[in-house]
């Protein structure tokens, strides 16, 4: 009763209930949004964070994720080789191995800082998110597991119609260009031998 | 012996019909209530869209312990349920569904009858309230008590103009004495007997005696297992109870415009069903009024626009005799 004295004063008398009325109805004769989803899997968004994924032979052990992590869910382990001399009477090198790498997903939160920090493009964002368990050790995921995430991992979104060339193709490119020139004046030169 | 048969073949229908009904109209504010809100209500009971939820709440209920507070004053709390809900089942016996006595059990005295009983079903909401020995439930059936009192007589002074209209209290008689044109004649009549009704199941939005968020669930706070699902049940069977008055009443019954003679329970029924269609989305659509509110609609609203109905109804009944 009140509330139709409040509403416009050109409004009927109880043409506020009638609204009421009309947008339940309409409401009922559309589509509801409920989302099925054990039963329809669900519509996610590109850049989904579900899982992470480690593309372990980029992983230089620079261990930057692990001190980044703010909840140290990140577990590293490696040993340094060394590698013989590229050229006879060279110098040995030394590089990372990796031996052990795993994030425990009981104690992530999803930040993604991790991914955001790595220098060597060697962790991803994956859509996957049903992997529930029912033992909490089982969360942590180790490096074999996070190998197979990679594969799950969707492309890049395309870039817009107008933007620019990303930096490393633009590199590649001119490289190859610069090959092809080479080349080309190399055959024109042989050619002109020839004649 | 054919005497005998007809009366357990005619208390078999009105008890089936008691149980089936009620059920239905749930499973319908199930799933109408979820689709107005943009949900889609229980999909998996029974396989088809959940068509057996109730069936399934039912099972759930059954399973619960019954508890009986400590303090509560034993019998009155266990017989509350029965008494909340038996009276439905005895007005559904004595509403007529299709013409040549196709009721339960013809009264002369039928709208009188049903009124009467309905009267006693909201008893059991207030002996619940009075036994439970807590004080949500003692406001809940103050509550109801209140709100019994206040919606009783425009109920009752709407009914009278029917009888008035059909010079008889038989409710298959007040069906014979039927005209189309009474439907525009009763109608304000119609409008404060369905609204007096709603408010009497404590529908929302006329549930402040359950108000949830104020006093936890009313009289039924204690209540669990069989008997909440009774209390529940009750309910259902007051709407279908009240739907099936309203259309006997002042929509003509088994009046329609065809078929009156092979199909005219058809039409009682699809008449009860649209009105039920009517509760649920009112239910849906409409928030709950206050309690100050409610008494201000019945005694300012409702009770005037009955007596004009009255009124109305005297000067027609003079003018065309």
């Amino acid at each position: 009763m009140a509330a139709d004295k409040k509403s416009k004063p050109s409004g009927f008398p109880g043409s506020g209930l009638a609204k009421g009325l009309a947008v339940t109805l309409r409401t009922m004769t559309k589509r509801s949004v409920t989302a099925q989803y054990p039963d329809v899997q669900p519509d996610l968004a590109p850049r989904t964070r579900g899982v992470i994924g480690l593309f372990e032979e980029n992983c230089t052990v620079c261990m930057l994720c692990a001190r980044e992590c703010p909840d140290w869910c990140i577990y590293i382990d490696s040993h340094k080789e060394t590698v013989p001399p590229a050229a006879p009477g060279g110098r040995e090198r030394s590089r990372n191995v990796l031996d052990r790498f795993a994030i425990d997903f009981s104690l992530c939160m999803y930040c993604g800082i991790c991914i955001e920090v790595c220098p060597f493009d060697a962790l991803f964002w994956s859509p996957e998110f049903e992997y529930a368990e029912t033992d909490i050790r089982e969360l942590t995921h180790e490096r074999d597991k996070l190998r197979e995430w990679m594969w799950t991992v969707p492309e890049p979104p395309a870039l817009d119609p107008a933007a620019e060339e990303p930096k490393e193709i633009a590199a590649a490119r001119k490289t190859a260009d610069k090959l092809a020139a080479q080349q080309a004046a190399a055959d024109a030169e042989n050619s002109g031998e020839d004649a | 012996m054919s005497d005998a048969l007809d009366i357990v073949v005619r208390l078999l229908a009105v008890f089936v019909a008691f149980l089936v009904l009620p059920l239905v109209v749930g499973q319908t504010e199930h799933k109408v209530m979820a689709h107005m809100q943009g949900r889609l209500g229980p999909m998996y009971a029974g396989g088809f869209h959940g068509w057996a939820q109730l069936v399934a709440d039912g099972v759930k209920f059954a399973q619960k312990e019954d508890i009986v507070p400590a303090g509560a004053d034993r019998r009155v709390f266990q017989l509350a349920p029965a008494v909340g809900l038996l009276p439905y089942l005895l007005v559904l016996a004595a509403i007529p569904i299709g013409p040549r006595n196709a009721v339960g059990q013809s009264l002369d005295a039928g709208l009188f009858f049903v009124l009467a009983v309905m009267g006693v079903g909201v008893l059991g909401s207030i002996m619940a309230g009075w036994a439970s020995a807590n004080k949500f439930s003692l406001l809940g059936g103050l509550r109801t008590a209140a709100q019994l009192l206040a919606y009783e007589l425009p109920m009752l002074l709407a009914a009278a103009s029917v009888a008035m209209a059909a010079g008889t209290l038989s409710l298959p008689g007040i069906l014979d004495s039927f005209h189309w044109w009474w439907v525009p004649w009763q109608l304000i009549g119609a409008v404060v007997f369905f609204v007096a009704g709603l408010a009497e199941l404590q529908r929302p939005p006329f549930d402040m005696p359950v108000a949830d968020s104020e006093i936890i669930f009313g009289a039924y706070t204690e209540y669990t297992g069989l008997r909440f699902a009774l209390f529940l049940l009750a309910e259902y069977a007051g709407i279908v109870v009240l739907c099936a008055l309203t259309s006997v009443l002042f929509l003509g019954g088994w009046h329609g415009p065809f078929g009156a003679d092979g199909l005219g329970w058809l039409w009682t029924l699809l008449k009860t069903a649209v009105l039920a269609f009517l509760i649920i989305w009112l239910r849906v659509t409409y928030p709950r009024l206050r309690e100050d509110q409610l008494q201000k609609l019945a005694w300012t609203v409702l009770i005037p626009l009955a007596l004009v109905q009255i009124a109305l109804t005297g000067v027609v009944k003079v003018v065309t005799s």
